[in-house]
């Protein structure tokens, strides 16, 4: 029996049907992603989870206890919100106290823990500073501190990094991944970017109308999507001579399907071309490796592996 | 053109300069004109009127009481208004539109008429509000409402509600919802997020509303006119008397300049105060 139990759980509202039963084990310590585009009901679940919404049906369960039947506030779940939605009026050290406050931790004990986990998500100097005065990235990880300090069974994180500029996204999303490493806490987070989603977790769940298109390890569900849907919503795909082709997977050959190169981007460690063949538009990437590449209106033969 | 801007708010500056500053500054020298009974108001400079304000007990006792009639409406607007804005925050759809119309109705309607409907509600000791009091076991001999601080401040406290629920809803508005739900995933009760969470967010408001509603109150002239009448003077009442009663036009002014400036003063210094408090926090 899995750490956490999704056991066909469904919400409607309305009409409509949001989550479709969902079923779904999580393993203690493991990383799992929601994926998929708005609206496809990961948010609703995961606000299941931390018992903001109600299920219209189905069953959640935490080391085999019934988890709907516990309150929100009992739950001792760690959330990290998209707006980070920490406390405007509390500093950072008060912001990351609370839940202990509300747990009864001794002031002593408090500080303690407030300073460790300060210095675990590298904040030791702003324990002072009202968010405000911080950084969207810095806001980030006081959300996450408070998360965490309570040492929740589950770290619920949801779109944590989709307020954050590209570069700073990239840093944090290795920044996450090796604190999670280090604390081991069970994560679910809820993504509809595929690109942090595949970093960042142990298992995917691609979700899409409110049901799980595929559940299973990122590289596998990049190599073997179990639908059209997760082949498109992983990355980009060609249809070609009957196949799904990823575009990394297709190399210019003295020989195989005949095309024209219409536009060449470079993209610095790759180049993207567009080339028209028979079968249509070819989206195609190749390795920069500082070769000389076939130019806009060039005629060239496309070949891949079998897939 | 630089001058463009100052050109196209002169009417607006000139207007303001003609209806407001012009009567503002006669008013002022009004104050050190000298007056007698049968002299009438003779333009002379004497300290007269304002040596007269500031011994007078009679004087102190009035600004005491509007200032103190003033400090229990700002309480209680706050203490029944702020709840009142978060449950009206809280509705859902129709209920919210419906009683927000409740709320700020009486703004629809003349506070002459407002204030008179209190004073046939408490008026004589078979007043509605005495009755209904007395039926429900809450008291035995009938209160006096008519005349006193008491009826002053129930009124005027029901006048100026709507400017404290807009305030505090105002401020309610711009919360962030995940707060709450990131307060209660970390363990707070509701009633905890309310002390811990909501109420210092919403401070700022609570304080802004009631800056207005004290301001309002201390310078009230209907409702004090109305309920308090000749034997309840506030500061306004008294300036109204001296004007067209006694028709000792420079201590009229002399109280009402007082008044302005009493008033300006604790506006002026408690924004600044609620300014640099939050300046910090929330920008």
């Amino acid at each position: 029996m899995a750490f956490l139990e999704l056991d066909k759980l469904s919400k409607t509202f309305g009409s409509h049907l949001a989550v479709d039963g969902l079923t779904l084990g999580v393993e203690k310590g493991e990383f799992v992603s929601l994926l998929g585009p708005s609206g496809c009901g990961k948010t609703t679940t995961l606000q299941m989870i931390a018992g903001f919404v109600e299920p219209s049906g189905g069953s959640i369960r935490l080391e085999g206890r019934d988890l709907l039947a516990v309150k929100p506030a009992r739950r001792g779940l760690g959330i990290v919100f998209q707006s980070y939605a920490l406390f405007p009026h509390m500093t950072v050290a008060e912001n990351v106290g609370f839940g202990l406050e509300m747990q009864g931790v001794a002031a002593p004990e408090r500080i303690k823990r407030i300073g460790e986990t300060l210095e675990l998500v590298g904040l030791s100097a702003f324990a002072g500073r009202y968010p405000r005065q911080m950084s969207g990235g810095q806001q980030q990880r006081v959300a996450l501190a408070r998360a965490l300090v309570i040492r929740p069974q589950i770290l619920l994180l949801d779109e944590p990094l989709s307020n954050l500029d590209a570069k700073l996204r990239e840093e944090m999303q290795i920044e996450l991944r090796q604190i999670q490493r280090t604390v081991g806490t069970t994560t679910i987070l809820v993504t509809h970017d595929q690109a942090e989603a595949m970093a960042l977790s142990d298992r995917l769940v691609v979700m899409n109308h409110g049901r799980a298109e595929q559940i299973g390890p990122p590289h596998e569900a990049y190599e073997r999507p179990a639908t059209p849907f997760v082949a498109s919503f992983l990355g980009r795909t060609n249809l070609v001579g009957g196949a799904t082709v990823r575009p990394e997977k297709i190399s210019f050959a003295a020989q195989g399907l005949a095309g024209k190169v219409r536009t060449r981007i470079f993209q610095g460690n790759h180049w993207l071309y567009q080339v028209e063949t028979t079968d249509g538009l070819v989206t195609v990437i190749r390795q920069n490796t500082g070769e000389a590449m076939p130019a806009e209106g060039e005629a060239v033969h496309l070949a891949w592996g079998a897939a | 053109m630089k001058s463009a801007p100052y050109l196209l708010s002169l009417p607006a500056l000139l207007l303001f300069a003609v209806i407001v500053v012009v009567p503002l500054i006669m008013t002022v020298l009004l104050s050190f004109h000298d007056w007698g009974q049968y002299k009438g108001i003779e333009p002379v400079f004497i300290l007269k009127n304002w040596h007269e304000v500031f011994t007078d007990s009679y004087f102190l006792e009035m600004f005491w009481r509007t200032f103190r009639i003033a400090f229990s409406v700002t309480v209680l607007a706050a203490l029944l208004g702020a709840p009142e804005a978060y449950i009206l925050n809280r509705m859902k759809s129709p209920w919210r539109g419906i009683f927000l119309l409740v709320i700020l109705g009486p703004l629809l309607i003349s506070v002459v008429a407002r204030t008179l409907g209190w004073a046939l509600l408490f008026g004589g000791n078979s007043g509605l509000v005495n009755k209904a009091l007395a039926s429900i076991g809450l008291i035995d001999a009938p209160l006096p409402f008519m005349f006193t601080e008491t009826g002053v401040i129930v009124a005027l406290t029901h006048v100026l509600m709507p400017y404290m629920v807009l305030a505090v809803w105002a401020a309610l508005q711009r919360l962030d919802p995940q707060v709450e739900n990131a307060a209660v995933a970390l363990g707070a009760g509701p009633f905890t997020v309310l002390r811990r969470i909501v109420l210092p967010q919403v401070m700022p408001g609570i304080l802004s509303g009631a800056i207005i509603v004290f301001a309002l109150a201390a310078s009230a002239f209907a409702t004090p006119a109305i309920i308090g009448g000749r034997r309840l003077k506030v500061a306004s009442t008294l300036a109204y008397d001296e004007f067209l009663n006694t028709l000792n036009w420079p201590l009229g002014a002399a109280v009402a300049v007082l008044l302005l400036i009493a008033l300006v003063a604790i506006v002026v210094g408690l924004s600044r105060l609620v300014e640099r408090r939050y300046a910090q926090v929330f920008g």
